[in-house]
């Protein structure tokens, strides 16, 4: 009788889902999506997280957490279940979620939205929560001395390399969405560019005059910004002001590379920690009103489920839907990075064994609801707009006829007209070519917030708040990302060179800082003077190396099972495993070597290589210059992916060879903190 | 009311890594009572330079 409620909301679910999956024609509801999403996870929740927690992990709620063991008010505090699923989700939800499905909608809403479904359910949930439970087992380790201390040394420093590549991509790609949005927009550049000082204000606020009000300081903030907002669009219709607010996109990398080297030196409380209360709750204030809207407007999906480019041909990224939509869609559905949040401060702040799942599952199931969000967003737009606003410049041509020619030649119709007119509507010069999904999905925010608050009026208001609202989270990922990404460089230096890693002393520090930011900037560069929009080259490898950093945390995961003499259910993780290493590697490879030179680099290196010699510049180059940095931009992103494709075969090696070890070991070998008990009230 | 709005302001503040000072002081009076306990500024300042100044710093994509 207790399953009664479960079995209607399956049933509800299964139902929603068929409606999404086979309605064809007319539009369908978004609500379906909606439906079927929060269906299918409380089923998961209930039936699937709980069957892990009970047999798989064997929770224990007598055993005490390190929060309890180790209590200190400090990092190691029992913290509420509620208020501690706040802190992680705030800490897993970025701007992954928000953007990947955005850019999966050029193969319909479909493919995506079956993807996040299934994938949260049976590969990332599982892998936030074991890793949470794997590091709560431990003291609250790390992901790479948990990768040290059960598969060795070796397997653990090639964890931690692996782990910077990817943190370097990350903040490459991020930065280059944020150029995107900001490029040639005064009224977006103004509002971001005032959070600067804005956040130096609020942190001399909280410094000096009254400290530790968070809310208090963060009240003044979110004013500021929306007087920033405001005030923006007079300063962007200004003569005088417009032009000095309006940059190009090289000029706004390069003022991005500088922002990343200053603001990761300045103190914390400056910069970093003010203007992450700002992006954190503006964050968590967007999803919430988000969902509410999007509930209250019930719009239809105007994508279709299914568009022609499943077969590879679609201008926003190059590959068919397998592998290319897998690793598209990242966080969402599955999420590498998660593993270095569930082994950061969650685990040392579990008040409870029996909290891991909700903690662990549930908050990995509410992003991919973010993601779900964000894919409706993408789908109510017309696709004429949708892809307009996606397709690289070289496809579209100089202005609103070429484009609405082009895309209309896709199979969309749209007219020159509208796409002038959404530009307007939102408040910017022109709605074309605007890559990267923060745009696209600020237009989607802006259609949908101004249907329930403003009216159509409001349209460019909202569409700028959007746009602050994502670059304002990027930034503080980028600012954090450097100095997280100097960590682990010093670290990894350390090992060759130990004095490299007192973080106390200066010279080190600055050198590695140096690293990080020439790293992400090198890369971003390379994507803001990409002729294809850069978009379409650096979102495969991140997404690339984020589902392989998250196959390397669920082979870990495997490897640990069966250390711990539970083989029989290790298929829990082995399963999310090979399917993350199947699409990962068969990726990975064809980026390599595809003989299609819109998929392969060095398919791409060879044919403008030949035709250098050929003394030919081929489009979209315009010199010899242009031309040879696109083959060497070719061969360091192929290199980039054979790393890649190393690290994660050699962690595979390094999983087999402790499994094979574990089996034949006739004690459990993982290395868990003994059991202690809850002491009696 | 009072309590869903205490518990609101404190998962508002864990969401940006500052934890309870009361919770701080309980443990200080239960488990260390010879000690002096951080004023709350101190408390404030220490916890900001933990959240972004260590190795925590990594936020997700």
């Amino acid at each position: 009788m207790r399953h009664l409620p479960w079995i209607v909301f399956a049933l509800v679910g299964a139902f929603s889902l068929s409606v999404v999956a086979t309605e064809r024609g007319e539009p369908i509801n978004a609500l379906w999506i909606v439906t079927a999403a929060i269906c299918i996870f409380l089923v998961a929740y209930r039936y699937y997280a709980l069957y892990i927690a009970k047999h798989v992990m064997r929770l224990d709620p007598n055993r005490q957490t390190p929060a309890l063991r180790r209590a200190d008010g400090l990092d190691y505090v029992a913290t509420d279940k509620t208020v501690l699923f706040g802190h992680h989700f705030a800490a897993i939800a970025g701007a992954g979620p928000l953007v990947g499905p955005v850019l999966a909608a050029q193969m319909g809403y479909l493919p995506g939205t079956l993807w996040i479904l299934a994938g949260v359910v049976v590969a990332g949930a599982v892998q936030d929560f074991m890793v949470l439970f794997i590091s709560m087992r431990r003291d609250g380790r790390s992901l790479g001395e948990l990768v040290r201390m059960e598969m060795g040394a070796v397997a653990g420093t090639i964890a931690l390399f692996g782990t910077l590549m990817i943190m370097i991509i990350l903040l490459a790609v991020l930065a280059l969405i944020v150029v995107k949005a900001l490029a040639e927009s005064p009224w977006g550049m103004f509002t971001v560019a005032a959070t600067v000082p804005l956040a130096m204000a609020m942190g001399a606020y909280a410094r000096w005059i009254r400290p530790g009000k968070v809310g208090e300081v963060s009240l003044i903030g979110f004013v500021g910004l929306i007087l920033a907002i405001i005030y923006g669009q007079q300063i962007a219709a200004s003569p005088v002001w417009g032009p000095i607010f309006t940059f190009t996109p090289v000029q706004l990398c390069w003022l991005l590379i500088g922002y990343g080297a200053v603001a990761s030196v300045l103190p914390v409380w400056l910069l970093l920690a003010p203007r992450d209360y700002l992006s954190t709750f503006l964050k968590i204030g967007a999803i919430a009103a988000l969902a509410v809207c999007i509930v209250i407007m019930a719009p239809p999906l105007r994508m279709p489920a299914l568009t022609q480019f499943v077969d590879g041909s679609g201008p926003v990224w190059a590959g068919t839907l397998f592998p290319f939509l897998f690793i598209t869609i990242a966080c969402g559905a599955v999420s590498g990075f998660h593993s270095l949040i569930a082994s950061g401060t969650t685990p040392k702040l579990i008040a409870s064994e029996a909290h891991a799942p909700f903690i662990g599952y549930g908050a990995m199931l509410m992003e991919a609801f973010v993601a779900v969000m964000a894919l409706v967003g993408a789908s109510i737009l017309d696709p004429g707009i949708y892809f307009a606003m996606n397709s690289p410049a070289a496809v579209l041509g100089p202005d609103a006829a070429s484009a609405a020619a082009a895309v209309t030649n896709m199979g969309f119709p749209i007219t020159a007209d509208a796409l002038t007119q959404a530009a307007k509507d939102v408040g910017e010069a022109t709605i074309i070519s605007r890559t990267g999904g923060a745009p696209t999905l600020a237009v989607a925010m802006a259609e949908i917030f101004s249907h329930v608050i403003g009216g159509p009026g409001m349209k460019a208001f909202w569409y700028h708040f959007a746009i602050l609202f994502e670059a304002l989270f990027i930034l503080t990922a980028v600012d954090a990302g450097t100095r997280a990404g100097r960590f682990m460089l010093q670290d990894l230096i350390g090992l060759v060179a130990p004095s490299f890693r007192d973080t106390k002393t200066l010279v080190p520090g600055l050198i590695a800082t140096g690293l990080c930011v020439a790293g992400w900037g090198f890369f971003l560069y390379q994507g803001v003077t990409d002729p294809l929009g850069g978009v379409n080259t650096l979102w495969p490898v991140f997404g690339i190396s984020n589902q392989m950093l998250a196959a390397m945390a669920l082979m870990f995961c495997t490897a640990v099972l069966f250390r711990m003499k539970r083989e029989r259910y290790a298929w829990v993780t082995a399963i999310p495993t090979a399917w993350l290493l199947i699409c990962t590697v068969s990726a990975g490879s064809l980026k390599l070597f595809s003989p299609d030179p819109k998929i392969g680099f060095l398919a791409h290196a060879e044919k403008f290589s030949e035709a250098a010699a050929r003394g030919e510049v081929l489009a979209p180059a315009k010199s010899m210059a242009e031309m040879n940095r696109i083959i060497f931009n070719d061969r360091i992103d192929a290199a980039l992916c054979a790393l890649f494709l190393a690290v994660v075969l050699s962690l595979l090696f390094f999983a087999v060879k402790t499994c094979i070890a574990a089996r034949r070991s006739s004690e459990p070998t993982a290395r868990e903190i003994p059991a202690s008990a809850v002491p009696a009230e | 009311m009072t309590g869903f709005l205490a518990r609101l302001r404190e998962t508002a503040h864990l969401m940006v890594g500052l934890p309870s000072y009361a919770a701080y002081l309980r443990h200080m009076a239960e488990r260390h009572p010879e000690r002096t306990p951080m004023s709350e500024t101190d408390f404030f300042r220490d916890r900001q330079e933990a959240r972004y100044g260590g190795k925590n710093g990594g936020r997700c994509c």
